[in-house]
């Protein structure tokens, strides 16, 4: 069967909180005006009771599903987001919103500051995944959706599905949180940091304030040869690339020999492209001190009307699969309706990004997703 | 234990079951009899399973399911978080027997366990007469490819139970076609346990 074609797509902008009326953070500093760009996608029923909240990981942005648009990035869940895939856009409502402090459109330090008229850079204030979540309610509630059907996102996605399930247990029915956690443990701090060093070693970093000079291109494509390699798995390189060599004359040259290292410097290369250097500080610091593991985000009365799907990946290395256990363990203690799938792909933490064809995440969610009497 | 079109087993579960009731079901396979006690007795259903194409077709039933092995699955359920408990054709497929059950009578008020009766007649004669290991239709596979570890018999869980001090509440033998009423111990192909603390 073809699948229907999921028709134009454009990104939208919503602007609120205008001084006076900022946006308090959770560090007790004000930003605003805020704008967030967004995405839709399918209709929103009459009864606004169909909307299901996509949120996107680190480096993503709201364009989820459809055509190439110009020179931007491409979409990210194009396999699991249109007409007649598992997020059903001839059913639901679906959405994505670029999360505050990032460069995809919503306000971050690349922003111009309209009280200096200069790119916010290191004056923007730090940024939390519930400031990033009660960012996104304010759109929500704009739009008259008193209740998503779901929120579900890989990785800090999945933090941000988790932090809505915290901040607004009212407000979701389902919650499909992918390859994620509760908390980052220290080795994921560490390889934030080492990526944030990478860039603040960069001179042209210059403390942030690089706007309209050079870029810390170098450092930041440090950084994101970093994040790739926890992003695949020892197999999947293995597969991708063994050691083969880029060329037969191998000279020990310190050039990229090897096709893995070509492949990285590619990676990286195309990366400080379409993303700012500030904003990957400030998103993985957010990320960094996200914690619900005190088990504070159920209720005590646990979840009564909320359902979860937690998905883990066996070759994940980055986001083990005992980090997603933990969350389960926390949901069966409170009582709460919960299926856990973790599924053997080896593609590492990017398996949710991918759809493997022996098994297909999409599966799960497709019919998990599905109202039950 | 292969599937048929209506099995008696579960059928026969869902007969000890009452409506509305929360069930745990440990190692549900692809979901067959938790869908027919939500279908039949509006039961809330919770299931565990280690097979990655099971808990799909679980989940295609509509079905919560926590992928996890039978032996690791139960800890961090508050006590008596569930009515029953179900170890049906997965008791034999444990390691740890003793905790399992324990474990399971800790988080249900009660627990059924349906398992292949060893002593059947046509075991018997397979093994007395036939001088090999039985294939049967209770005990379907060869020796080198079962998945059962252990091998017990209508007595041996009786006896299990009394050594333990736990209550049998109900007990129902089936055999090809139907209940067995008689001499369960020898023409009871399968059996099923309803037992308490």
């Amino acid at each position: 069967m073809a699948l229907k074609d999921i028709g134009t797509v454009e990104t939208k902008y919503f602007t609120f909180a205008e001084p006076p009326h900022e946006f308090k953070l959770e560090s007790g500093r004000t930003l605003g005006p805020i704008t967030l760009a967004y995405e839709t996608y399918g209709k929103l029923s009459a009864d606004k009771s169909n909307a299901i909240l996509v949120m996107h990981a680190f480096s993503g942005n709201a364009h989820v599903a459809g055509p190439e648009q110009g020179d931007q990035d491409p979409p990210w869940w194009d396999f699991m987001v249109g007409p007649g895939k598992a997020l059903d856009t001839e059913q639901y409502f679906v959405l994505c919103i670029n999360v505050i402090g990032g460069c995809k459109g919503s306000t971050g330090p690349s922003t111009v500051n309209p009280k200096t008229r200069e790119p916010y850079g290191l004056d923007f204030p730090q940024i939390t995944i519930g400031d990033m979540v009660r960012s996104q309610k304010v759109l929500i509630d704009s739009l008259g959706i008193k209740k998503l059907h779901a929120v579900i996102g890989g990785s800090m996605g999945g933090m941000l599905a988790l932090q809505w399930v915290a901040s607004y247990p009212e407000s979701v029915e389902c919650v499909i949180p992918i390859a994620a956690t509760l908390k980052h443990s220290p080795q994921q701090i560490a390889f934030n940091e080492v990526g944030r060093q990478a860039i603040m070693a960069d001179p042209a970093w210059n403390h942030g304030n690089y706007y309209g000079g050079a870029m810390p291109e170098k450092g930041l494509a440090v950084a994101r040869m970093v994040g790739h390699i926890t992003y695949m798995s020892n197999d999947s390189m293995e597969k991708k690339f063994s050691r083969r060599l880029k060329d037969d004359n191998s000279g020990f040259k310190f050039s990229a020999d090897f096709e893995i290292e070509g492949y990285l410097q590619h990676r990286g290369m195309t990366f400080v492209k379409r993303f700012d250097a500030n904003s990957y500080l400030y998103i993985t610091k957010a990320m960094d001190y996200f914690d619900l593991s005190d088990a504070k985000w159920i209720p005590e009365g646990g979840l009564p009307n909320v359902r979860f799907l937690v998905i883990a990946f066996k070759s994940d290395w980055l986001y083990p699969s005992v980090q997603s256990q933990e969350m389960v363990k926390q949901l069966k203690m409170r009582h709460v309706d919960a299926t856990y799938c973790e599924t053997d792909s080896t593609y590492g933490h990017d398996t949710f990004l991918i759809e493997s064809e022996k098994e297909k995440q999409s599966h799960l969610i497709r019919h998990f997703l599905a109202k039950r009497s | 234990m292969k599937p048929t079109a209506e099995r008696l087993d579960h059928q026969a579960i869902c007969g000890l079951i009452e409506p509305e009731a929360k069930v745990l079901d440990l190692g549900c396979g692809n979901g067959d009899l938790l869908h027919l006690l939500v279908t039949q007795k509006k039961v809330k259903a919770q299931g565990v399973e280690l097979n990655n194409d099971a808990i799909h077709s679980c989940v295609e039933k509509g079905l919560s399911v926590i992928h996890s092995d039978i032996d690791s699955g139960l800890p961090y359920y508050p006590d008596r978080s569930f009515d029953y408990v179900i170890l049906n054709q997965s008791l034999q497929e444990v390691k740890g027997v003793e905790s399992v059950i324990r474990e399971a009578l800790r988080v249900g008020k009660k627990v059924i366990i349906g398992f292949p009766n060893f002593a059947h007649v046509e075991a018997r004669i397979l093994l007395c007469f036939g001088g090999r290991a039985p294939i049967s239709s209770s005990l379907p596979y060869e020796w080198y490819s079962t998945p059962n570890l252990r091998f017990l018999a209508v007595k041996d869980f009786r006896d299990f139970c009394r050594q333990k001090g736990y209550k049998i509440l109900a007990a129902r033998y089936l055999g090809k076609r139907g209940k067995v009423f008689f001499m369960p111990n020898l023409w009871a192909l399968h059996a099923i346990f309803v037992i308490t603390k």
